[in-house]
């Protein structure tokens, strides 16, 4: 407990983590403070270029782990269930419509990369490897589950409106390319190309993750700000606890795959995070008469400052514990 | 200068829906139409702005067409397979142009 208290007060106090705190703080006290769209999404594109990068080298100098395909599997696996259980968990605490709580289940089921890209630093900064793989395992595990939701809609007798172009949308949306690309030029060029970049992606990578964290934070809060009426206690309450479920889960596999502490921390973050990017725009196409003010708000208001702030350092440190590390 | 009545189609729609409107209403001979930005604004749906956000979920678009008023009809029958039960506005207005024969 006093290593989960110790690791949680040392990332609260982490830059990364009071630009996020600055971020909603301005967005509450209704700062004019903004992160320009196009600022914003540069920002996002050096971020997925340089996590998947990073892995990709990582996976050219340890070689290919036996355990790549089983892992990636059971990302997928966990991607298609999470859903599942989520819904389930929906319709007990909360008053949800089927449509509205099969969409919040299909982003609890995906994944938040930039949840993800948090915790990778905050495993570096704790000295903790982790198998460069993962980012495959994110990228594999952000679709999976709207299919898992749109099935639950029509097994209800609901329509949903799935085409080909938004399975296209959806396997070759940006962030996927991006992260996905820039995985198989790390693994390419391995340390070399590395170390023809590293002073554009190593060095100034946690400051533009702290000011991507800033615009997550003033986004975060514009939503609370103008949105939190949308969310009754039950569906805050799920919020909080649907992502303890996921890391539990996330756990279990992580171990049964015998992950390192970082792989499994990483299985747990990426089970425990809600997508706020592809899924709501899969479901603005598939199902849009759900209402977008729930789901959003739910993924980026609560979950992902749960997880950002108290989440990622109460996985790394059940990690640590359940390895032995 | 001789002008020719048109008919102006602004139509706001979400961001993900675009290039699906676009599709039908070059599909419906629509060939000529204008994309713009959305800032931000506020609706039925509640308030957003566009700044700081990544994803395409929340932001919006304005499609703008100029066609000839015996077309109008096609194009809102295209317009509405499209954007029927979406987050948006179709507002129609009378305008003048002077070179007919682009519309």
């Amino acid at each position: 407990m006093d290593q989960i208290l110790s690791l949680a007060a040392t990332n609260l106090l982490s830059p990364i983590i009071l630009s996020f705190a600055l971020g909603v703080a301005a967005s509450l006290a209704r700062s004019d403070l903004s992160v320009p769209e196009a600022a914003a999404k540069a920002l996002s594109i050096y971020l997925l270029f340089a996590i998947g990068f990073k892995g990709g080298v990582s996976v050219a100098d340890h070689g290919i782990d036996a355990k790549l395909g089983m892992t990636l599997l059971v990302g997928i696996i966990l991607s298609a269930g999470l859903p599942i259980i989520a819904f389930g968990l929906l319709k007990v605490m909360t008053g949800l419509s089927r449509l509205d709580a099969a969409a919040v289940a299909a982003h609890y089921g995906s994944i938040s990369i930039v949840t993800f890209v948090a915790a990778t630093s905050v495993l570096q900064s704790s000295g903790i490897a982790s198998e460069g793989y993962m980012v495959a395992v994110a990228a594999a595990m952000e679709a999976p589950a709207i299919l898992s939701a749109l099935w639950l809609i029509s097994r209800g007798g609901g329509a949903q409106r799935m085409d080909s172009d938004l399975w296209r949308e959806i396997l070759l949306n940006g962030s996927i390319v991006l992260l996905v690309g820039a995985f198989f030029i790390g693994w390419i060029t391995g340390e070399e190309g590395l170390r023809e970049i590293s002073s554009f992606i190593v060095a100034p990578f946690k400051g533009v993750l702290c000011l991507f964290l800033l615009d997550m934070g003033l986004v975060a809060g514009r939503g609370l700000r103008g949105r939190s009426g949308a969310l009754r206690p039950g569906v805050l309450a799920f919020g909080i606890l649907m992502p303890v479920i996921g890391s539990s889960l996330g756990a279990a596999f992580g171990l049964l795959l015998g992950l390192s502490t970082g792989g499994v921390a990483l299985l747990m973050v990426l089970s425990a995070s809600a997508s706020y990017i592809a899924v709501p725009a899969a479901m603005r196409v598939a199902l849009p008469e759900a209402n977008p003010s729930i789901y959003l708000t739910l993924s980026l208001g609560v979950t992902f400052p749960f997880n950002l702030t108290l989440g990622i350092p109460l996985y790394v440190a059940v990690a640590s514990a359940l390895t032995g590390v | 200068m001789k002008t020719h009545q048109a008919k102006r189609v602004e139509i706001t729609i979400e961001a993900i829906m675009q290039s699906r409107l676009t599709d039908a209403l070059r599909k419906a001979g629509v060939t000529g139409y204008t994309v713009l930005p959305v800032l931000g604004g506020s609706g039925r749906s509640g308030d957003w702005v566009r700044s700081g956000e990544i994803g395409r979920a929340s932001g919006m678009v304005q499609v703008v067409c100029i066609i000839r008023p015996d077309r109008l009809d096609g194009l809102l029958e295209a317009a509405f397979s499209v954007v029927d039960k979406h987050i948006g506005v179709v507002s129609i207005l009378d305008c003048d142009v002077v070179r007919a024969e682009r519309f």
